[in-house]
């Protein structure tokens, strides 16, 4: 249940009393993993208004890797000649083949990192063998794979490259608000740490061309709470408005040396996305003056196949437009224990939630109003 | 895995630093954080400093929480009406 923590109490009683004002289903979309666990873990999807809808979007890194970028990830690391480094989060994504755990298993070196100059520093160690970093992440991450390009290319190490499937997330969230199938959104939660690198002002055009608000905000259940007032107050105001109420780490500009080694290295490319197809310019693809730490290059690798494991809807849960209950395979073959699409592995990914926080009947599913599940679990 | 902890400073060398993060020694990249000085909580993801956290707006964002909290408890007093005042958006930019 929610934290007895009485500022969230009051502020709860706050957006419970705005709510009703406001007379109508409303939707709010967070677009943030960390958002999604932060809100799942202290139980808020149970204690919400009825009428307000907080759906979870693209905001979980690994689960809006498309399959065929996670195939190709893997198909690499199971390679003899290759030492895969990469962040914990990827180890047990399924891919066609197996995962990277398997292929751990099976005597191949996939190390994980915790930063990726600990791949840059593998590679410095083991000049004889390629070492590949698993470039995954939003903006937030980016730079620290910039970071480690950039000294790679100082040190002239010939033997590291990235495999980049970074995401940009504006692009994304542009996309949702064009896409019919996606349930209106009268409002983002935006994601406090891709913010951080880059600032709040680049919600502005978004807040005046879709008259959509943006509240940036925190983690805490008390922020998060208060985050959503924000949105529901403006609902009821019939305002739109552009709000940081993270502003301990979030600055109008972001943060210009983050940005400044994102533009050095990365440029915006198209780039897919699982379940939402090619967005324009929403990834980072490496410059030429850094294209030969392109993993892609330096072995060939040829576009790969897209497709979806059999059964699993992560493209849809991933974009708001279905629940992770609405899969049949939700809880039955599909469970963090033997996950079948990235939404279950991540920790961050909206099934994994519902599973560990969301399936023990407190879920208030009323407020569900796009799509009826089809089955509910005890 | 865009999870960002904040952790307080404790050592600088150079771009290297030292967080003391729960109790536990961890090393940083301060790069992306020059302005970050010894005693400064920072926040940290994929072992870079991405931010230093700004105590000043950590005050205003708490007292904005505060000051939401107040017109609830204002609310609270005023039976079935509903105060339309916007105090929440304080952070309006
Ligand atoms: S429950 Fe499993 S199979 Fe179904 S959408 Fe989620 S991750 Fe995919």
């Amino acid at each position: 249940m929610i934290s007895t923590d009485q500022s969230a109490e009051k502020l709860l009683e706050r957006l419970r009393v705005a709510a009703q004002a406001v007379k109508e289903d409303i939707a709010f979309m967070e677009v943030c993993g960390t958002h999604t666990t932060s809100a799942f873990r202290c139980g808020l999807p149970t204690v919400m208004p009825p009428n307000v809808r907080l759906i979870s979007g693209p905001g979980c890194p690994v689960c809006v890797t498309s399959q065929g970028d996670i195939d190709r990830l893997i198909d690499l690391g199971s390679r003899q000649d290759v030492i895969l480094c990469t962040y914990g989060d990827m180890l047990r994504v399924p891919g066609r083949r197996g995962n990277l755990e398997t292929a751990r298993t099976r005597g191949r070196r996939i190390e994980v990192v915790y930063s990726s100059m600990d791949a840059l520093k593998r590679a410095i160690d083991e000049p004889d063998q390629q070492v590949v970093f698993a470039a995954v992440g939003f903006e937030t991450t980016a730079p620290a794979t910039a970071a480690a390009v950039c000294e790679a290319q100082r040190q002239n190490v010939r033997n590291f490259s990235v495999l980049a499937s970074h995401k940009r997330i504006i692009p994304a969230m542009r996309a949702l608000l064009t896409d019919e199938e996606i349930p209106s959104i009268h409002g983002f939660l935006c994601p406090g740490h891709v913010s951080v690198i880059i600032g709040s002002e680049i919600y502005r055009p978004i807040v005046d061309e879709f008259n959509v608000s943006c509240v940036i905000g925190g983690f805490e259940p008390t922020q998060l709470i208060s985050s959503l007032l924000c949105l529901t107050e403006l609902v009821l105001n019939r305002q739109t408005a552009l709000v940081n109420q993270y502003r301990e780490a979030v600055r109008p500009e972001g943060n210009p040396r983050a940005l400044a080694l994102l533009a050095e290295v990365f440029e915006p490319g198209d780039a897919r996305w699982r379940g939402m197809g090619i967005i324009p310019e929403s990834g980072l693809v490496l410059r030429d003056k850094y294209r030969h730490f392109d993993a892609v290059q330096r072995f060939e690798l040829s576009e790969p196949d897209e497709h979806e494991p059999p059964g699993c809807i992560c493209g849809k849960v991933i974009s708001g437009a279905a629940l992770p209950v609405q899969c049949k395979l939700f809880g039955r073959a599909c469970t963090p224990v033997s996950p079948i699409g990235p939404c279950m592995v991540s920790s961050e990914g909206t099934c994994s939630a519902w599973f560990k926080y969301g399936r023990s009947g407190h879920l208030n599913l009323s407020c569900t109003h796009a799509n009826e599940p089809q089955e509910v679990l005890p | 895995m865009c999870l960002a902890v904040p952790a307080k400073l404790i050592e600088q060398d150079g771009q290297q630093g030292i967080v003391d993060l729960h109790g536990n020694r961890l090393r940083v990249n301060t790069m992306m954080t020059p302005e970050a000085q010894t005693g400064d909580w920072i926040l940290i993801h994929a072992g870079f400093a991405i931010e230093r956290l700004d105590p000043e707006a950590a005050r205003e964002t708490w007292a904005l929480i505060k000051d939401a909290e107040q017109a609830a408890e204002d609310q609270a007093g005023q039976s079935g009406s509903v105060a339309r005042t916007n105090r929440n958006n304080g952070g309006i930019v």
